[in-house]
């Protein structure tokens, strides 16, 4: 599904940041992607969603080589993707049922073909009472699960997650994590970036640790 | 597996948690809000633009049918004049030319100027009060010619120079050609001045676009993320800008179109004045046709849809920016 070889980042003139990355991510598999702080896993999480682009070797994904991909392409090959940010990028002016809701408003599908799995999924992650909520008002939280309920609905192919789990208390991490293997075990492939030791140490996965700029993969 | 799938189950089981589903929860917000839309100031913009540009092209259609009238006015009518020479009858000249006119195919109708019009017509030049007699006026005939009919002038000027030498006709071919000249710059100057406002109108609508743009960046991006393509995006702002020219639109060329509608009563105000009569001679009545009004309804639709191609335009150009 991903596969990158030899890649290298560096953001203009500055060291290379990331350096050669080689390594796959298989269809259905979930994996941990940790390391210290700056080693460069939000600058790979933007590599995978095609939001960055490498300075040198090569990314395929969903069988694509990345630089040879216009515009239009990108954007369809991120509607297979999904993505939660640590800054939760919602849309203020409406409501956490619309935010959630947005990816099957953007591909054009009729509300009720969904409305109820939104809200199924708003009350999986513990915001049952809060749908009709904008987020100026919500917790920080309530704003990181409406953006992993944001990313997960539309069932991506590739789901990828920047510290998830970082503004939750342990509990609702644990059934957030649930989401992510229920999520894993219907076909997504899962890449959660976390420095949350005790949330890897709950399931067993693959884990990608980025380290001076290298990846060493741990099976 | 990918989100285009709609046939898979559920992804977790509430069971008994499963709640009802509330009233509220619907899509209710647009995705771009209206709000965030500088709207009042570009509505205001387009209405002024739509205003003036239906004023100017209001103008020109008046002055384009008035010199419309006078030409087909003047060129009814054919001048002759014969001049007093000494040994002949200026009367009975007269009388010649008059009947080699009426002889000719196409002439509706003849009259000479009697001796006392010719001194009215001389008034401004040499007063009143004036004895004729004692001065070489020419005699002024003027003859209407049949509507549609297309006269021989050389064979005119031929049979009437054989009754009376001195005698000359004019075709007022001279006024014909300045009123077209006049009806034309108008016409070039009310195109130039449309122009100017359409280049205006793009502008400030292009400058409205890259604003809203700007003010509502967060909101594109998280489009992107949720994989909507540029042109999906750039339709949720096209729907706002189009509204929005079209009210302004709306409002301005509503407006020039009532001040059409009323010039008339306005023209009534200024008449016998020095000013409004030289407007009426201008601008004839005042009164548009109703072509005249169709075309500063389209005209009005059209400049609507300006703002929305000139807004289209800058969001691809803005989205490109904006990853």
């Amino acid at each position: 599904m991903v596969r990158f070889e030899n890649v290298g980042l560096r953001y203009g003139l500055g060291p290379e940041i990331l350096r050669d990355l080689s390594f796959q991510i298989p269809a259905h598999s979930f994996q941990f992607l940790t390391g210290p702080s700056g080693a460069g896993k939000t600058s790979l999480l933007r590599l995978l969603f095609l939001s960055l682009r490498p300075t040198r070797g090569l990314v395929k994904l969903f069988g694509n080589d990345v630089s040879l991909l216009g515009k239009d392409e990108v954007g369809e090959l991120r509607k297979r993707i999904g993505i939660v940010l640590q800054d939760f990028r919602l849309l203020d002016h409406m409501t956490t049922y619309e935010n959630v809701a947005l990816p099957f408003r953007v591909m054009g599908r009729a509300e009720s073909t969904y409305r109820r799995e939104v809200i199924d999924l708003l009350k999986w992650v513990g915001l049952g009472e809060r749908m009709d909520a904008l987020p100026p008002i919500l917790s920080g939280g309530e704003k990181q699960r409406a953006a992993i309920a944001r990313a997960v609905i539309a069932r991506p192919s590739l789901l990828l997650a920047d510290e998830p789990t970082g503004n939750v208390d342990p509990t609702l991490g644990r059934r957030l994590l649930r989401l992510f293997i229920e999520l894993n075990k219907s076909g997504t492939a899962v890449i959660i970036a976390t420095h949350d030791i005790t949330l890897m140490d709950q399931y067993e996965a693959r884990r990608l640790v980025l380290h001076q700029g290298r990846l060493h993969i741990y099976e | 597996m990918n989100k285009g799938g709609d046939q898979r189950g559920v992804l977790m089981d509430l069971g008994k948690e499963r709640p009802q589903v509330p009233a509220k929860a619907r899509n209710v917000s647009p995705i771009v809000p209206r709000g965030s839309i500088a709207g009042r100031a570009l509505v205001a913009v387009v209405a002024i633009m739509t205003f003036l540009a239906s004023i100017t092209t209001g103008t020109v259609l008046l002055v384009r049918a008035s010199a419309a009238e006078w030409q087909s006015d003047v060129a009814s009518e054919i001048t002759i004049q014969v001049r007093p020479v000494t040994g002949r009858d200026l009367d009975r000249d007269v009388a010649g030319v008059i009947a080699a006119i009426k002889a000719q195919p196409g002439i509706a109708d003849v009259r000479a100027f009697t001796k006392a019009e010719s001194g009215k017509l001389l008034e401004p030049w040499l007063g009143t009060g004036l004895s004729l007699d004692d001065l070489p006026v020419p005699r002024v005939i003027v003859a209407r010619i049949v509507p549609g009919a297309t006269l021989d002038l050389a064979a005119l000027d031929a049979s009437i120079k054989q009754v009376a030498p001195s005698v000359s006709v004019d075709d007022h071919r001279a006024w014909i050609e300045r009123m077209r000249t006049m009806s034309g710059a108008t016409v070039f100057a009310g195109i130039g001045i449309l122009l100017l406002v359409i280049i205006a109108t793009i502008i400030s609508v292009s400058f409205a676009t890259r604003g809203a743009m700007a003010a509502n960046r967060p909101i594109v991006e998280v489009l992107h993320f949720v994989g909507a393509g540029d042109r999906y995006i750039a339709n949720r702002f096209l729907q706002h800008f189009l509204r929005l020219g079209l009210e302004g639109g709306l409002i301005g060329g509503g407006a020039a179109i009532l001040a059409f509608g009323f010039s008339e009563s306005i023209a009534g105000w200024f008449s016998g004045t020095p000013v409004g009569d030289q407007f009426a001679a201008l601008l004839g009545t005042f009164s548009l046709r109703p072509s005249g009004y169709l075309i500063l309804a389209v005209q009005a639709v059209l400049i609507a849809a300006i703002t929305a191609l000139a807004s289209r335009r800058t969001l691809f150009a803005t989205l490109d920016d904006i990853d």
